[in-house]
C-alpha cells in the first residue's frame, strides 16, 4: 500500500514536471535577460528587467508578434552570467536581451558568438564586448563613445578652458571613458590641467584629488564615475568651497535618487545621458507613468534601455519574419542581416545600429537645476 | 606648504578614525586574545543606526549617535555571547573563523534590512568650514569633531584601565586569564565588558566616517576596518598609546603618500609600510612591553 502511494505521488510530479513545458504559450517568441536581480548591483539588473517587461506587454497588447520575457541573475558575474545563459537556453529562449553589466557580458558574449546566439545588450557598455562578435549588438552608448561625446560637447558649448578629471583607474568602464575623452580632448585642443584617480569607491578620502583640481585652476571637472564616488566628491568639494562645472556621464545618473543625499550640492551638475525621466516628451511620460504604478519606482537608464532594446528586437523580429518556431541559430542569421536597417524612436532617441553592433543616437546633456534635471541648451 | 599642512590635517582626521576603531581592535585582542574581523561591521551597523535614526524617525543627530551607541554595545555584548564565548576554550584558528563568519553575517543582514542601494549619510556635525590663510586652507567643523573625540576617548579609556576597578580587572586578565579568575575576578564579565566598550567606540568611529566619507552601503565597515586592524597591528597590538600612534600614522602615509607619491598607491603604500614595520618590530611599534597589555 505504502509502495503504491509512493508509486503513485512519483508518477503524479513527474507529470507534473512533463507538462510544464506544454503548458505555456507556445506562439510567444522566448526573450531571456541575464543581469544582477540580487546583490549590490540588483538595481541595474531590476531595471532592466521591469523596462522590458513594460515594452513587451506593450507589445502584447497589440496583438501580433508576442514576447516572453524570461530574467535570469547573475549578481554581477560572469561565471554566473554563463550559468544564466545556458538556462535560459534550455528554457527555449530565441533571443538574448543581455547582460546587463559590461564585465559579465564579456564572458556571456564569447559563448553567444561560438553558439551563434543572437545578443542585444542593453546596458553593457564595455568596448570588448561587441568587437569583432557580428551577431552582438548594443543599445547603450560604448564606454569610448561616450568620453568623445563629452569633450566634443565640452569644447562645442565652450563650458571650460581648463579642465581636470577624476576616474577610477580599478574600473574597465571608468578607463575607457576618461582614454577616449583625453584623446578627444588632445584632438580638439582643450586643456587638461589635471588628472588624477582613484580606486576604492568605498568612503575613500577625496581631499588629494580635489585639492589637485583647485590647485590646478580646472574650471570644470569631468567625472566619469559612478554615482556613489561622486557624491562624496561633491560634497567634499563644497566643504572646502570648491565649485567648478562637474561634468558628468550616464554613471551619474542616479544621483538625485540617492536615499540621504543633499540635492542642493549637485545645483549645476551637467551629465551627458541618453535619458532623463523628467522629459516631457509623451513616450517618456507614458513610460515613467507606468513604471511608477508598476513598480513604485523611477525608472533610470538601464530601465529605457532595456525599454528600448525589446522595441528594437520587435522591429527586427517582425521585419525578418521570426517566430516562436524559428531555431535560435536561424534566428540569429536573420537578425543580423536586418538589424543594421532597423531604426525606432525610443524613449533614449532615435537609433539605428552599423553592422559592428554599436548604436548611433545623439545624447542629451541635461543639467540639475533645483534638484531635478533640465535640457540643457 | 599651505597644501602640505591641508594634507596633514586630512590625514590627522583620517588617521583619528582608523584609531577610534583601531581601539576596538587592540582592546579585544589584548584580553580575549582574539582577533574579531566583525569589528569593521559594527561600525557599518552603527553607522546604519545613526542614518535610520534621523532619517526614518527624524531624530536630533546628537541624539541619533546615542542611540547609535547603546545599539552597537547591545550587539557586541550579543555577538560575544552568542558567537565568541561559547568558543573560549576552543583553537583560536575556530574563533578567528567564527570572527570572519559574524563579519559576513552582519553585511548580510544590513543588505536584507537597508538594501543594496547605497546611502548618502548627512553629517551629525555639520558646524560648516573653518577657512584660514584667505581661504587657502580649509578645516571642516567634522575634522575638528573627529580629532577631538579622537583625544577624549584616549584619554578617558587611559583613566578607565588605570584607575577603575574594571579596569584593573582587565589588566589581570589581560595578563593571566587563569590566575585572575582564581584572583575572584569575573573573567566572562569582563571580556563582554571590553566588546561593549570597543563596540561603543565602533558606533562612534562609524558615525564620525560617514560624516567626513559620507557614502554608506553594507560593505562601508570593511576597508576602513582592515586599515584599522593594520594601525593596531602597526603600533602594537594590545596596546592602547600603540592604537592610537598606528591610527595617526597610517591616515597621514595614506594621505601623503597619495598627494606625493601617487594617487594610485595610496593603499598600497599603506600595506607595504605594514611589513616593512613587522620585518623590523614584529610586535609593532609600541608592542613590546608585554606587561603594558591592555
Amino acid at each position: 500500500m505504502k509502495f503504491t502511494k509512493t508509486l503513485i505521488t512519483v508518477l503524479l510530479v513527474v507529470a507534473m514536471a512533463l507538462c510544464v513545458p506544454f503548458a505555456m504559450a507556445e506562439d510567444a517568441i522566448k526573450i531571456g535577460i541575464i543581469g544582477p536581480l540580487t546583490g549590490p548591483y540588483a538595481q541595474y539588473g531590476l531595471a532592466v528587467e521591469y523596462g522590458a517587461k513594460i515594452a513587451a506587454a506593450e507589445i502584447n497588447a497589440k496583438g501580433g508578434v508576442q514576447f516572453e520575457i524570461l530574467a535570469e541573475d547573475d549578481q554581477g558575474d560572469g561565471e554566473l552570467g554563463v550559468n544564466a545563459y545556458n538556462k535560459l537556453l534550455d528554457d527555449g529562449v530565441t533571443i538574448m536581451l543581455g547582460t546587463v553589466t559590461s564585465g559579465s557580458c564579456i564572458a556571456v558574449s564569447e559563448y553567444a558568438y561560438e553558439e551563434r546566439i543572437f545578443m542585444l545588450t542593453p546596458s553593457g557598455s564595455a568596448d570588448a564586448i561587441t568587437v569583432g562578435k557580428d551577431n552582438i549588438y548594443r543599445v547603450c552608448f560604448k564606454d569610448s563613445a561616450q568620453g568623445t561625446a563629452s569633450a566634443q560637447y565640452i569644447v562645442d558649448h565652450k563650458l571650460a578652458t581648463k579642465v581636470g578629471i577624476i576616474y577610477n583607474n580599478a574600473q574597465d568602464y571608468s578607463v575607457g571613458i576618461y582614454q577616449s575623452f583625453l584623446a578627444r580632448a588632445n584632438e580638439l585642443g582643450l586643456e587638461i590641467v589635471a588628472t588624477s584617480s582613484f580606486s576604492d569607491d568605498k568612503n575613500a578620502d577625496f581631499s588629494v584629488q580635489i585639492a589637485e583640481m583647485k590647485n590646478a585652476g580646472a574650471e570644470l571637472v569631468f567625472l566619469p564615475i559612478y554615482y556613489t564616488p561622486a557624491s562624496m566628491i561633491l560634497s567634499q568639494s563644497n566643504a572646502i568651497d570648491f565649485s567648478p562645472v562637474f561634468f558628468g556621464v550616464d554613471g551619474m545618473d542616479g544621483i538625485l535618487a540617492l536615499e540621504g543625499f543633499d540635492k542642493s550640492l549637485a545645483e549645476g551638475v551637467m551629465l551627458l545621458t541618453p535619458f532623463s525621466a523628467d522629459a516631457q516628451d509623451e513616450l517618456t511620460v507614458n513610460f515613467v507613468t507606468t513604471y511608477q504604478n508598476t513598480y513604485g519606482d523611477i525608472p533610470n537608464q538601464f530601465a529605457a534601455d532595456a525599454y528600448d532594446g525589446v522595441y528594437a528586437l520587435f522591429a527586427a523580429v517582425e521585419k525578418a519574419g521570426i517566430t516562436a518556431e524559428t531555431s535560435p541559430e536561424d534566428a540569429c542569421e536573420m537578425l543580423i542581416e536586418v538589424f543594421p536597417t532597423v531604426e525606432i524612436n525610443g524613449l533614449t532617441g532615435v537609433m539605428h545600429w552599423d553592422s559592428t553592433g554599436e548604436v548611433d543616437k545623439t545624447p542629451t546633456a541635461v543639467i540639475i537645476e533645483n534638484g531635478v534635471y533640465v535640457g540643457a541648451k | 606648504m599651505i597644501q602640505f599642512l591641508s594634507h596633514i590635517i586630512s590625514g590627522l582626521s583620517l588617521g583619528s578614525i582608523y584609531a577610534i576603531i583601531a581601539l576596538g581592535y587592540s582592546m579585544v585582542y589584548g584580553i580575549a586574545k582574539m582577533l574579531n574581523f566583525a569589528h569593521g561591521d559594527v561600525i557599518m551597523i552603527g553607522a546604519y543606526v545613526s542614518f535610520s535614526a534621523t532619517q526614518y524617525f527624524g531624530m536630533h543627530p546628537i541624539a541619533s549617535v546615542v542611540i547609535s551607541v547603546i545599539m552597537c554595545t547591545i550587539l557586541g555584548i550579543a555577538i560575544e555571547g552568542f558567537a565568541y564565548k561559547p568558543l573560549r576554550k576552543a583553537t583560536s584558528l575556530a574563533v578567528l573563523i567564527t570572527a570572519i563568519g559574524m563579519s559576513y553575517l552582519l553585511q548580510n543582514l544590513a543588505l536584507l534590512i537597508w538594501g543594496a542601494n547605497p546611502k548618502s549619510f548627512t553629517s551629525v556635525v555639520g558646524l560648516g568650514t573653518l577657512s584660514l590663510f584667505g581661504g587657502e586652507m580649509h578645516i571642516t567643523s567634522e575634522t575638528i569633531v573627529t580629532v577631538l573625540a579622537n583625544i577624549i576617548i584616549m584619554i578617558a579609556l587611559t583613566t578607565f584601565i588605570n584607575k577603575t576597578k574594571m579596569g584593573k580587572a582587565m589588566r589581570a586578565v589581560s595578563e593571566d586569564k587563569g590566575a585572575a579568575e582564581l584572583m575572584g575576578i569575573n573573567v566572562n564579565l569582563t571580556i563582554s565588558m571590553t566588546f561593549a566598550i570597543g563596540s561603543a567606540l565602533a558606533a562612534i568611529a562609524g558615525v564620525l566616517l560617514c560624516s567626513s566619507y559620507p557614502s554608506l552601503m553594507p560593505t562601508t565597515g570593511s576597508m576602513p576596518g582592515i586599515k584599522a586592524f593594520t594601525a593596531a597591528v602597526f603600533g602594537g597590538i594590545g596596546s592602547i598609546p600603540g592604537a592610537l600612534i598606528g591610527g595617526l600614522l597610517l591616515g597621514l602615509i595614506e594621505i601623503l603618500g597619495k598627494a606625493y607619491v601617487s594617487d594610485q598607491l595610496g593603499d598600497a603604500l599603506v600595506f607595504a609600510v605594514l611589513i616593512i614595520v613587522l620585518l623590523v618590530r614584529p610586535a609593532g611599534l609600541l608592542g613590546k612591553k608585554v606587561h603594558e597589555k591592555v
